[in-house]
């Protein structure tokens, strides 16, 4: 008889022996937690997962986990996650990274991260603002915004990660905030479950260089009316008591009280409508002004598209049954010889 | 006619992109190969993918060494030189020696050729007496090819497209070369086009018999076939036997192969072979950027594969500080440089030997890495081998040096056998059972190599990274003592290996003496031709060859005290030099040359003969 093992896996299984190093208070805490709380509701298996970063505050992540880690390059996790998973994808892998690391100087291979489509979850820490190099904007910083490298405002428009990963062919596009655990490990299970490259922008919250920056969308008095949380199926509702709703009309959407609309005219949430899908991720209005379209989180995209992993797997199988197994001394012989005698 | 005995010829095949210079060249050397001669070659190719037809440009060029003795170069210059056009001729009329033979197409010297090739207005290079001195051989190619066909019913275009099989004919019958090898390879080239293995058999032999018949050609030569070792041969590039190494190194371990890698020239190549041997289960991954290509492979080897990277010079620089990563890693890693003109873009096409110090010391920090460099096209495979084995049993990023001469030409190699290839020894570092000791990720075995505990494995779940790690558990740490100890071990761990490399050897000549030619990479060949002149001559000369540059040999500094002279050729502006002049202070002298081009024998001969007073 084996021993069943009866220790219920808890999240401090994942965590490892070093001191975690973010500045207190910084949101990456909250994210760790929840990182390690899905991993023990997931009863992942340590041996067989792998925590790979770039650098950045975020990117420190992986000293963190109790699980084979990797802390690479700046902005290159991409590629490391990439041969990672193509050499072993028996591997579950788990990409972080940051508002710099992944749009700035890794933007190119996280572009060709989603259009290939490696079956790895990617968690973007967000806080519109370099940390670990004390504080100059990033490429998510607003238009105007005031750093140590910026002292006159910045004049770069910012991108938005959520587009920009749709845009690039991404087949699980999600957000969420370091706020809002519930949603955030909601999310996590989602995207460990896809198969594919899942992406995931966490608003993270950097109390040292940015401070509330997303406070309009975290905190309890300004959060319900400037944010919309979607779900498969459901009507794209929100403010307080969801007495606001967006309607989608000639693909543009506004906003209008529930009560003014017919119910059919609410936008209903459909995760695998690509066109409805980009419209979504394109509400990206500044939530310190009136009037604009609320800032959705949750999973706005999700479809099947071949695993590249599997891929490249499935060409050498179909290669050997047409060219039979690896003979050496053929290969080593090439198709022409002569002898000498 | 005479018929002359010659024991080593050079021909020159040159024309524009489009007339099959390289298939031509290609055919002359399997036969030459069958019939027993020695043989070396080397490739031409214009930078430019289809450079505009009739321009210099546009000119491709396949060189040729055959013989009945032992070749080491595919010669200085050409006996003989065929060309297609007038820009053939102007770009390559050079490399012919002099009274050298010339074979003109006139067809390629009408007006509209020679203005492509900037000839003046009026003038023609065979008529104004620049041929003067050299013996020419004027045919119209296209005339008499198009007269053969012309019953064929196939159009112009088809039939001008044969025109190179009327040049080998010629060749053929020129050298006493039988037609048969060629015609198998026509009749399986053209399989499916029966139209075509008609025409071309029937436009070879029309060169061939041109030969009998053209009263203008006073001579046959005969090269006799080369005292070569019995054996089993084949023909092989330098780029196809890096990849086969490649591969026989991943078969020998039972570890699959990951290339992670972007295309550049002059490497490319080994990315198309291994692409091929999919049932291998190989896995090329074609990246995004450089950085992309090795970063991926720095993933695969942590996950337990053979993780090789490709690239040239630029691609190298780009690759810089990924190679650091790999170093503090600890886990193998083969980078493989082909070669080329720098710095920058540089000379894509052309070959140089300058990215040795960027091998050595291309990167930020303390960052010591093994470099080796393959000597000869068939080296590539040798050397292939080596860095994986070096890289896996002292788990360290390890470069190979090849470049655009070797990787581009070719030679016969002798066939190995799988079995008596070397053992490569891998360990994977075991599943941690309850009672043993805490895993620790940096603690080395005699050779300072660390375990190489893979994803997957049973209680060895450990993190690497970047930043400095304790020298045991791996953790970070920013401790000052550590630090120093950490660089130190690492380079330790690579100068270590030199106790796992084999003991520099004299090459040619006596273990002592006056003058030791000293070389390293794709200048082996002229060298060691120059070398066996001298000592026919009467000098005191010696050569020895570096195929492992860091860590060198044990007995270097031994095998360099016991000449008067040291003398390192190297195709840069002098950089071995400073590695050997800074380990041994030895007084060696340089000879440098930087043209994108090959030593030729000559040169070092010359060279050595300076020095020697």
């Amino acid at each position: 008889m084996t021993e069943v093992k009866t220790k219920k896996i808890s999240a401090k299984d994942y965590a490892s022996d070093q001191d975690v190093k973010w500045c207190p208070g910084c949101g990456d805490y909250s994210i760790l937690k929840q990182v390690q709380g899905v991993c023990a509701e997931l009863e992942l298996n340590k041996d067989n997962t792998v925590f790979v970063s770039g650098i950045g505050c975020s990117s420190r992540f992986p000293y963190y986990m109790d699980t084979y880690g990797m802390h690479s390059i700046h902005g290159r996790g991409p590629a490391f996650v990439s041969g990672l998973k193509v050499a072993r994808p028996d591997l579950n892998v788990w990409m972080i990274t940051g508002d710099g690391d992944a749009l700035s100087i890794g933007g190119n291979h996280f572009i060709h991260l989603l259009r290939r489509n490696v079956d790895v979850n990617v968690l973007l820490f967000n806080n519109q603002i370099y940390g670990l190099t004390k504080g100059q904007y990033s490429p998510t910083s607003e238009k105007g915004k005031v750093t140590k490298s910026t002292p006159f405002g910045s004049i770069d428009h910012p991108f938005n990660p959520a587009s920009l990963a749709l845009g690039a062919d991404g087949t699980f596009v999600a957000r969420t905030m370091d706020r809002d655990p519930k949603s955030m490990r909601a999310i996590l299970h989602e995207a460990h479950g896809h198969k594919g490259t899942s992406f995931v922008e966490i608003y993270q919250n950097c109390n040292i260089f940015n401070d509330g920056a997303f406070f309009p969308l975290t905190e309890r008095s300004t959060k319900p009316d400037n944010t919309l949380f979607v779900q498969h199926g459901q009507p794209l509702l929100f403010g307080e008591n969801n007495q606001k709703a967006i309607v989608l009309k000639d693909f543009t959407p506004t906003v209008v009280n529930v009560d003014e609309v017919d119910e059919s005219e609410i936008w209903i949430h459909d995760v695998h409508d690509r066109v409805k899908a980009s419209i979504l991720t394109r509400f990206f209005d500044d939530p310190r002004e009136d009037g604009g379209l609320p800032r959705p989180f949750g999973v706005f995209y999700q479809e099947e598209r071949h695993v590249y992993e599997n891929g490249v797997k499935s060409q050498i199988e179909k290669h050997i049954d047409v060219k039979g197994s690896p003979d050496l001394d053929d290969l080593l012989e090439g198709p022409n010889t002569w002898s000498i005698k | 006619m005479t018929n002359e005995i010659k024991d080593e010829v050079t021909i020159l095949f040159a024309g524009d992109s489009g007339d099959g210079i390289q298939l031509t060249g290609g055919q002359f050397t399997d036969t030459a190969a069958l019939v027993g001669n020695d043989i070396s070659t080397f490739p031409n190719f214009p930078a430019e993918i289809r450079a505009p037809q009739g321009t210099v440009a546009g000119v491709s060029g396949f060189q040729l060494h055959f013989g009945s003795i032992q070749l080491y170069t595919p010669g200085d210059r050409a006996d003989v030189l065929v060309v297609m056009n007038a820009a053939a001729l102007k770009s390559n009329l050079e490399s012919l020696k002099k009274g050298g033979i010339v074979i003109v197409n006139i067809a390629g010297f009408d007006k509209k050729n020679l203005r492509l090739a900037k000839y003046e207005d009026g003038t023609s290079p065979l008529t104004d007496g620049t041929l003067d001195g050299y013996k020419i051989h004027e045919v119209d190619v296209t005339k008499i090819t198009r007269e053969t066909l012309k019953n064929s019913g196939l159009g112009n275009k088809i039939v001008d497209r044969s025109k190179n099989m009327f040049v080998l004919g010629f060749l053929y019958w020129m050298y006493n070369r039988k037609l048969d090898n060629t015609i198998r390879f026509i009749e399986t080239k053209f399989a499916n086009k029966p139209e075509l293995i008609e025409s071309n058999i029937a436009v070879l032999k029309a060169g061939y018999h041109y030969g009998d018949t053209a009263e203008a050609i006073a001579s046959r030569f005969e090269v006799k076939p080369a005292n070569i070792k019995p054996g089993t041969y084949r023909n092989i590039m330098g780029n196809q036997a890096t990849a086969i190494g490649l591969i026989a190194a991943s078969q020998k371990t039972g570890l699959e192969l990951f290339c992670g890698t972007y295309p550049i020239t002059p490497a490319s190549d080994i990315l198309h072979f291994l692409s091929k041997y999919k049932n291998f289960g190989v896995k090329t991954f074609q990246a995004e950027d450089e950085i992309a290509g090795i970063c991926s492979t720095i993933g695969a080897s942590f996950g337990g594969a053979l993780g090789v990277t490709t690239s040239s010079g630029p691609g190298i620089a780009l690759k810089g500080e990924a190679i650091g990563l790999a170093g503090v890693f600890e886990l193998p890693l083969v980078i493989i440089n082909v070669q080329r003109g720098g710095p920058s873009t540089g000379l894509p096409t052309k070959t140089e030997q300058a990215d040795l110090f960027q091998a050595m010391y291309g990167r930020n920090g303390e960052s010591p890495v093994p470099v080796i460099a393959a000597q000869s096209p068939k080296d590539c495979f040798n050397l292939a081998f080596e860095a994986c084995r070096i890289a896996i049993e002292h788990m360290t990023p390890v470069f190979l040096l090849t470049d655009g001469y070797i990787a581009n030409g070719s030679e016969p190699w002798e066939v190995q056998k799988s079995e008596n290839l070397p053992n490569i020894d891998v360990k994977f570092a075991k599943p941690r059972q309850d009672d043993d000791p805490e895993f620790l990720p940096y603690k080395r075995n005699e050779k300072l190599v660390r375990p190489w505990a893979i994803p997957g494995t049973e209680g060895l779940a450990h993190r690497i990274g970047g930043l400095e790690k304790d020298f045991e558990t791996g953790n970070v740490s920013y401790d000052p003592e550590n630090h120093e100890k950490m660089v130190k071990i690492r380079q330790e761990k690579v100068d270590r290996i030199a106790d796992f490399i084999p003991d520099q050897e004299i090459e040619t000549g006596k273990e002592s003496g006056d003058l030791l030619l000293y070389s390293w990479g794709s200048t082996y060949g002229a060298v060691k031709t120059a070398t066996r002149q001298l000592i026919k001559e009467g000098y005191n000369v010696s050569h020895a060859h570096v195929r492992y540059l860091n860590p060198l040999p044990k007995n270097t500094k031994e095998i360099l005290s016991k000449f008067k002279h040291v003398v390192i050729p190297e195709m840069n502006n002098g950089q071995f030099i400073k590695i050997v002049r800074d380990k041994f202070l030895v007084d060696a002298k340089g000879l440098n040359k930087i043209k994108g081009l090959p030593f030729a024998t000559e040169e070092i001969v010359q060279k050595a003969k300076e020095v020697l007073g």
